[in-house]
């Protein structure tokens, strides 16, 4: 499976934000996207999965499956953490399950991973910030998907969290999925690809 | 369970949990009904006259109240995004989305207005057309609103927006629905020939709504 974007222009508000941003991600590889506020860092990854409409340039996936569209078979982890305060923990992310069809909906085990199986029963609204990044990450692994855009992952999540969060990437990646992440700093992988925005604009190309 | 179905049983949940929308439409619609009779004092036979009428203003008023968090709600936290990367075709998610808010907040108007018929004086026979008239016509009214709703949900205080995109599309429902009230109630005219037509509007809204839907929340992508 591989994941490239050619020549991408992105142009919002009457400003070119980023133009001629070129990437190629495999299996089992992770990108990290780095570049200062504003750099269009979350606009491209909302790009691949077509929220955001290309000004310029292509995303191709080869080896997907071809009946279905990248962001069919991608997960987005934004800022918003996409939870419902009046339901549960664990009915948020049965929701969440169940609507990208995953093939048990027992939720015990993501819930597990991310260590929140002791707040199952707790409505959302009393998460706190962290929490509420955590059982978002939960929805990644509640539901397969080969393709993971993470949005500043790390941001809010505690030191013991990053760690386990690194795991779930780590074995993510083991298991033939690819990872495209916006970061400011280092995300806990090791071998990772850098996609730096802000040279791409200034030199017109990136690798 | 399919994305569909857990899409339904989401939004029933959300709409039946404290702050949903549920309750507030059928309390909305009872006050706004009950009100009406101390406004115009115990003239029985002109309560009979107007009560369909008054009826199906509330319901229409009360079907609208709960429909601009529909889409906006699952904008502001993100879950809009989510949603359009189902696997799901959007326009099904609308119309599941829409038949859920009709089931927690249109059906339960359906199932009072009989009790509240009391107070305008309608009789039982009436009350049953009435009834059968606003089950069929209250799912043209969410499905239309869906519409509203999905062109406003950007907007901060999309409702008053909504209001005003929607109340006059709903016009041909009322007047047809209204229609085939009275001539339950006050007679001659035939109650077949507005039922039907009404019946023709709400399949219609019910195939364009989801549509319409669809595409104005496919604009908001930028």
């Amino acid at each position: 499976m591989r994941l490239t974007a050619v020549e991408l222009v992105c142009h919002r508000g009457g400003r070119d934000v980023f133009s001629g941003v070129s990437f190629v991600v495999g299996s089992g590889e992770a990108l990290t996207i780095s570049g200062r506020n504003g750099a269009g860092k979350s606009s491209l990854l909302r790009m691949v999965v077509g929220l955001l409409r290309t000004t310029g340039g292509r995303i191709a996936l080869e080896g997907g499956d071809p009946e279905l569209s990248i962001a069919e078979q991608a997960h987005y982890l934004g800022h918003q953490d996409a939870l419902k305060g009046s339901l549960t923990v664990a009915e948020n992310l049965r929701f969440w399950a169940g609507f990208f069809g995953a093939r048990s909906i027992d939720v015990r085990e993501p819930l597990e991973a991310v260590g929140l199986s002791a707040l199952a029963g707790l409505p959302a609204a009393y998460l706190s910030a962290g929490q509420r990044r955590r059982l978002s990450i939960a929805r990644l692994i509640a539901a397969p998907r080969r393709i993971w855009l993470l949005d500043e992952p790390t941001s809010t999540l505690d030191a013991a969290a990053r760690d386990r969060l690194a795991d779930l990437m780590r074995a993510h990646l083991a298991g033939g999925g690819l990872i495209l992440a916006a970061s400011h700093g280092p995300i806990g992988l090791q071998k990772t690809e850098e996609l730096r925005l802000d040279q791409t604009v200034a030199a017109g190309a990136a690798t | 369970m399919t994305p569909l179905a857990a899409l339904l049983v989401r939004d029933m949940r959300i709409a039946m949990r404290v702050g949903g929308g549920a309750l507030m439409g059928v309390l909305f619609f009872l006050v706004v009904v009950t009100l009406i009779p101390f406004a115009i004092g115990p003239d029985l036979v002109l309560l009979k006259r107007i009560g369909p009428a008054i009826l199906w203003l509330a319901a229409l008023l009360a079907s609208l109240l709960a429909l601009d968090r529909l889409f906006a709600g699952d904008h502001d936290d993100g879950s809009l995004d989510l949603i359009l990367m189902g696997r799901a075709p959007l326009e099904l998610v609308v119309a599941v989305k829409g038949f859920a808010h009709w089931l927690t907040t249109g059906l339960p108007l359906v199932i009072c207005a009989p009790l509240i018929g009391l107070l305008l004086n309608l009789d039982l026979t009436s009350e049953g057309a009435l009834m059968l008239t606003l089950i069929v016509g209250t799912p043209a009214l969410t499905f239309i609103g869906l519409i509203g709703a999905a062109i406003a949900v950007t907007l901060r205080r999309g409702g008053l927006l909504l209001a005003v995109i929607v109340l006059p599309l709903t016009v041909p429902i009322l007047i047809f629905g209204v229609a085939a009230a009275n001539a339950a109630v006050t007679g001659p005219a035939p109650f077949g020939t507005p039922f039907m037509i009404l019946c023709a509007l709400t399949l219609a809204s019910l195939v364009v709504g989801p549509f319409a839907a669809a595409a104005a929340l496919r604009q908001e992508i930028e």
